[in-house]
């Protein structure tokens, strides 16, 4: 199994990251061989195992639907890069 | 001063042999002294550190005696500490003052422990090597060309050091038991879900744990001891009491069997460390236990099922980071997209944007079941195994890395060579179990790391087996500086 750079240009669209045209090559190289390293868990016959995805298969605790924490965005927006009347404010979206 | 154990500092305090300002202080001194060679802070928190030992003596004073209060010790700086820098060794967080305290930071703080700054450490804990950290590379204290582990290396560096008697880390995959080998220090991974991860940013949800780096297992004990505990607002936190870690540490070790995975001792592993690692369970037979060849035959599988479920979970987990409520923005950015794009791609690291394209490729549609099930699935297989073994034994013992501290830049041109860095220890992590590092042994100068793995929940017995080694040798005392 391999992988070319336009697929990797794809994914790091979906992951909305950007690569330039010289590390894409070294980008690509290195996950293929990752890529290829993991292809051995296809030699493994799994048919009848659940798959897992909590050590010890815990499920999703419920608490009861009752307001616990106190209002802090003021307190929380201090760290946005850039907020006002307590919005958090980005590029234009629609014109 | 700077030799105690992290239990020496607590009963000098309550003896009244010298005040929590005086020892917090000479810490802070010994760290703006020594750590510009190390690199193993990336913040120190003085001011506060001078505030809380100030309050811890009024306390102690008038006759308070919990044991961590007015003890320093060092934050990895994957835990949000309120008014404190914390970056995750990242630039996306180069800036970010945490405006709330993570769980694990609110016990140690409401023990009265004193917080001396955040540890370095791998960009958002990916890496074994501390070679990814934005903040430059942590260096090994024994020999400062070489790597200190990773990644909780800052963590290692600063305990071997003594330049902090004890720090808080976090293990995925190794990260904590591979830098304590590494520095010749004692490395505990508790239980999956055993301590909150509210706070802790996160890398691989289903993977991560915190636990203490320390000299002995009896400091482990003593931090455990505030660490642990069930918190609601952690949804895989463990509804299970929390005992004193201490009371077993001196139980004999008369009856105790000791399993040997065969896949461990097999090709691959460096004679000499090997002799190393049987040195130390002939130790263990002379303390009465006997040993046992056991087998974890998917054990191979472990590297590759993890490097399928941790970039899955790192790279949803990292979707959080798109510059619109915390950490970094890219400068002007001319729409949205490109905010998101450019913040993300200025923001991390090649390791991390690695492991962010193979969490979405093992994600996407298509390759979900290929990847991501079959990873799910053999993971069962791997942690079945475990379970097997531990119905023949009490605990496993193995090398706790292949190898001690390698050179700088020796294994960051193949990403595989570093993957295969945490081959002994991500099985443990996979299978959600706990397990130590103590330093057992010195290979050319450098420390060697045994990894002692339990059943589940079953800390109390660990720290009694690597506590019992530690009063008949004297691995642990060893320092690489004055």
């Amino acid at each position: 199994m391999s992988i070319d750079s336009k697929e990797i240009e794809k994914l790091a669209d979906l992951a909305r990251l950007k690569f330039d045209q010289e590390q894409l090559g070294e980008v690509t190289d290195r996950i293929a061989s990752v890529l290829d390293f993991i292809d051995q868990l296809h030699q493994t016959e799994t048919q009848a195992i659940e798959p897992m995805a909590h050590p010890m298969d815990a499920v999703q605790r419920l608490r009861a639907d009752k307001v616990t924490e106190s209002n802090q965005r003021e307190k929380y927006q201090q760290v946005a890069p850039a907020t006002e009347n307590g919005l958090y404010l980005v590029p234009k979206v629609i014109e | 001063m700077h030799n105690k154990t992290l239990s020496e500092i607590s009963s000098g305090l309550r003896n009244g042999d010298f005040s929590s300002e005086e020892i917090t202080r000479h810490f802070l001194n010994r760290i703006n002294q020594l750590d510009p060679q190390f690199n193993s802070f990336i913040a120190v928190t003085e001011e506060q550190a001078i505030q809380q030992a100030r309050q811890a003596d009024k306390m102690i004073s008038a006759g308070e005696t919990q044991a961590l209060l007015g003890v320093p010790f060092a934050h990895k700086d994957i835990f949000c500490t309120e008014g404190v820098l914390t970056t995750s060794g990242s630039k996306m967080l180069e800036n970010f003052i945490s405006p709330y305290d993570s769980t694990v930071a609110a016990n140690l703080k409401r023990a009265g422990a004193v917080n001396l700054g955040k540890t370095n450490m791998d960009e958002f804990a990916m890496g074994s090597s501390n070679e990814t950290s934005f903040f430059g590379p942590v260096k090994n204290p024994w020999d400062v060309t070489r790597v200190p582990g990773g990644s909780s290396g800052g963590s290692a560096a600063a305990v071997a050091a003594r330049l902090a008697p004890a720090a808080t880390a976090t293990d995925t995959g190794g990260s904590i038991r591979q830098p304590a080998s590494l520095c010749g220090v004692t490395g505990l991974k508790p239980t999956y879900g055993r301590i909150s991860r509210w706070g802790m940013i996160a890398f691989a949800s289903s993977l991560d744990q915190a636990g203490p780096i320390t000299q002995t297992a009896e400091d482990a004990a003593l931090m455990l001891n505030s660490m642990a505990g069930f918190d609601p607002k952690d949804s895989t936190s463990v509804d299970q009491p929390v005992p004193d870690y201490r009371a077993n540490l001196n139980d004999s070790l008369k009856g105790l069997t000791i399993g040997l995975p065969k896949e461990y001792f097999a090709s691959g592993l460096d004679p000499k460390l090997e002799n190393i690692i049987q040195e130390a369970i002939s130790e263990y037979q002379r303390l009465g236990a006997t040993v046992k060849e056991v087998s974890l035959p998917n054990s191979s599988l472990s590297v590759p099922v993890y490097y399928v479920i941790a970039p899955a979970e790192c790279s949803t987990n990292l979707s959080r980071f798109d510059g619109v409520r915390y950490g970094y923005r890219c400068a002007e950015p001319i729409n949205l997209e490109d905010m998101y794009t450019r913040t993300r791609s200025e923001g991390f690291g090649d390791e991390v944007k690695r492991r962010i394209l193979i969490g979405t490729y093992v994600l996407s549609s298509g390759f979900y079941d290929a990847y991501y099930i079959q990873a799910q699935k053999t993971r069962r297989l791997i942690q079945q195994d475990f379970v097997n073994a531990f119905e023949q034994v009490d605990v496993l013992m193995a090398p706790t890395s292949p190898s001690p501290a390698f050179k700088f830049d020796e294994k960051t041109a193949d990403p595989l060579t570093m993957y295969l860095e945490d081959i002994y220890t991500i099985g443990v992590n996979l299978a959600g179990l706990p397990g130590i590092s103590i330093p057992a042994g010195q290979l050319d100068g450098l420390p060697v790391g045994l990894q002692i793995i339990g059943n589940y929940f079953s800390e109390s017995k660990l720290l009694n087996v690597a506590h019992q080694y530690q009063q008949v040798t004297g691995w642990h005392k060893a320092q690489p500086i004055d």
